[in-house]
């Protein structure tokens, strides 16, 4: 267990800046995820923290120590890859125990701590085989126990379960969220997956193009996304996008609609004051979409429908806004007629406010 | 299209393709041919090395030997003269052997240590340092030769053994280091990154976690530095000094000893005799160096 916290951190590879001046203060166990699409810089962060790069500018410390140009060995981290990266020509026993050789602990210490790592992540029974006899699913076990036994404060995550298929990541997510528990230890955790963002983190960071756009909680993330970006990248589908302008009149704000219509936005949080006029884009989840209900305060978008979706549990309605793609999710057992053109309602203190150019939340 | 047949399972229907057409006849001759063709030399050879002289000055290349004996094949081992000496060519083996097992194990140790270096730790101006390795290579051995007598005789190497044996390292050393690094650059870099992250140092990673992934380049740069460093007549001639010369410079007396009659007997048994460690290893290893080449192109 350990703090980390991260620097004005710069990472450049020759002219490319990777990272800019980035900060980032992580609390004793919690657990951090990094979000965001390939190139943002997430991975490069990560493995900074782990001290398998060299850092541009700027200082790392874990555990109240600055580890800026520490060995990884001296870090107190544990790293958990993609490609599970277990050494093949070694038994799972060997992989488990290759870390605390390499510390010289003793052997009936090694012994112990495998045997108590083996069963917190229950492998015990494949000690003896080769990484090439064991599943995805367990390979990634024994990688997670290879950062286990060496009782690290720090465990660093590299997209651990993109290689397995569907259901081995929720289990293993599951699992995950249930070691975190019981260890306590600090976590953090890259992915592009924001479904195990919103699921695992305590906080997630968003990032792009080498800088943290939003670090909130997943709830704050997905509420009040801090930009354009953010409320695009997490959801899923992605969040409708309306471009219009901003509608100020006897104190009321409105957004006007390429084609006139004002919509109510009575109940929205302005971050700043509304100007009359300003060129803004309107975001709805598809989730808080209504078609049929009016609930007190919801304000109405004219939506085409053109095409229904059937998804199990509930159904994706596709359509088209002020000759954007739109889309609405509704229960799987609700029925509606496609092609049509309808109200679809929406509560403006749930929508978000974009200034248009920047991206920023207005 | 498929048809039922009496007990309700669906058969493929029509011809069977054949598995062997006509083509492939003549590829099977073509291919007979030509190894038939390459082999007419080792025939002469051995043919001739089996008769005696008498029946050699017929001049009947491709006729079996009338009486068929080993004496020219003792004679070349045991007897054969070498400019003065005539104690045959196995002094020239045990020299050879002499140079060759320790050039072998300290170019690959040096090259595949390099090689990790390369590919792993990339230290700084590794890029550069790996360009002139492999320009080095390009460059003529000859242009070499004359500073390289004048380096190890300052330190004492020339005419030696170690002092072959140290010119057959360094001339080994951009190929091993070449075939190395790429085999390396073939292992996910996240293994090295997470054996670093559990501790392991330069000579660690190396020993537990690479060497032990390495068997199938070993066997190919075995192959390539065996052969090439037996074959070798230019370093050995130079740089082993005479009482060390290898077996291809002696080979190269014997067949070039300018007096009496040439005894092509003798000349054939000694080439084959020099010839038999390269051509066994091809033999045992064929199948290794072919597959770690391809495994080399694809990953590389």
């Amino acid at each position: 267990m350990a703090t980390v916290s991260i620097r004005d951190l710069e990472i450049e590879f020759g002219n490319l800046k990777v990272l800019k001046t980035l900060d980032l203060e992580i609390e004793q166990g919690e657990f951090i995820v990094l979000l965001g699409p390939s190139g943002c810089g997430k991975s490069t962060l990560l493995n900074a923290v782990a001290g398998l790069l060299d850092v541009s500018a700027g200082q790392i410390w874990i555990g109240g120590k600055n580890v800026t140009w520490e060995e990884p060995k001296d870090r107190g981290i544990g790293m958990v890859f993609q490609s599970y990266a277990l050494y093949p020509r070694m038994t799972v026993e060997g992989n488990l125990s290759f870390g605390l050789k390499m510390a010289k602990v003793p052997k009936d210490e090694i012994d112990k701590r495998v045997a108590r790592a083996a069963k917190i992540l229950q492998i015990e029974p494949l000690l003896k085989r080769r990484p090439a006899e064991l599943s995805g699913g367990q390979r990634q076990r024994v990688a997670i126990g290879r950062a286990l036994v060496r009782d690290v404060d720090v465990f660093l995550f590299d997209e651990p379960l993109s290689n397995l298929d569907a259901k081995l990541r929720t289990e293993l997510r599951v699992e995950l969220k249930r070691l975190h528990q019981e260890l306590g230890s600090t976590m953090i955790y890259v992915t592009h997956d924001q479904i195990e963002a919103l699921t695992l983190a305590d906080r997630v960071a968003v990032m792009n193009g080498g800088v943290i756009q939003q670090l909130a909680s997943p709830k704050e993330i997905y509420r009040r996304p801090i930009s354009r970006f953010v409320a695009g990248f997490v959801g899923s589908p992605s969040m409708n996008f309306i471009e219009g302008n901003l509608s100020v009149s006897d104190g009321k704000a409105a957004f006007k609609l390429p084609d006139g219509h004002l919509v109510d936005m009575t109940g929205y949080e302005f971050e700043t004051p509304p100007e009359h006029g300003r060129p803004a884009t309107l975001g709805v989840r598809p989730e808080q979409v209504d078609l049929e209900h009016r609930e007190p305060g919801a304000s109405v978008l004219p939506v085409k429908l053109t095409l229904l979706e059937p998804m199990g549990a509930d159904s994706l309605v596709w359509g088209e806004l002020a000759g954007k793609t739109f889309s609405v999710r509704i229960d799987g057992d609700a029925h509606v007629e496609t092609p049509s053109s309808v109200d679809a309602f929406f509560l403006p203190a749930q929508a978000s406010i974009f200034d248009l150019s920047t991206g920023a939340r207005l | 299209m498929a048809s039922l047949t009496a007990n309700g399972h669906i058969e493929p229907s029509g011809p069977r393709p054949k598995r062997i057409g006509p083509g492939r006849y003549g590829v099977y001759a073509f291919l007979i041919i030509s190894a038939l063709f390459f082999l007419i030399p080792l025939y002469v050879m051995i043919v001739t090395s089996l008769k005696p002289m008498d029946e050699i000055r017929l001049g009947n290349l491709f006729a079996l030997p009338g009486s068929p004996s080993f004496d020219a094949w003792v004679k070349a081992w045991s007897q054969a003269c070498t400019g003065l000496n005539c104690n045959g060519i196995h002094v020239g083996m045990l020299n050879s052997i002499k140079i060759l097992v320790p050039s072998v194990l300290l170019s690959i140790a040096v090259g595949s240590v390099t090689g990790y270096a390369l590919s792993f730790w990339r230290p700084k101006g590794a890029n550069i340092l790996f360009a002139v390795l492999l320009l080095g290579a390009f460059i003529p051995y000859q242009v070499f030769l004359y500073p390289l007598v004048r380096i190890l005789s300052m330190v004492s190497l020339y005419n030696s053994i170690p002092g072959v044996v140290f010119v057959h390292t360094i001339f080994g050393l951009p190929l091993m280091t070449l075939l190395f690094r790429n085999f390396y650059a073939g292992i996910p870099i996240d293994l090295f990154k997470a054996a670093r992250v559990d501790g392991g140092g330069f000579w660690a990673i190396f020993i537990r976690l690479m060497l032990p992934l390495s068997t199938p380049i070993i066997v190919v740069a075995a192959i390539l530095q065996i052969t090439g460093i037996w074959n070798d007549f230019l370093f050995g001639l130079i740089f082993a000094g005479r009482e060390n010369f290898p077996m291809t410079v002696q080979l190269n007396n014997v067949v070039n000893s300018s007096f009496g009659e040439k005894e092509y007997n003798v000349n054939m048994a000694a080439t084959i005799l020099t010839a038999l460690v390269p051509l066994f290893v091809y033999f045992v290893s064929g199948r290794w160096f072919v597959r770690g080449i391809a495994s080399g192109a694809v990953k590389g």
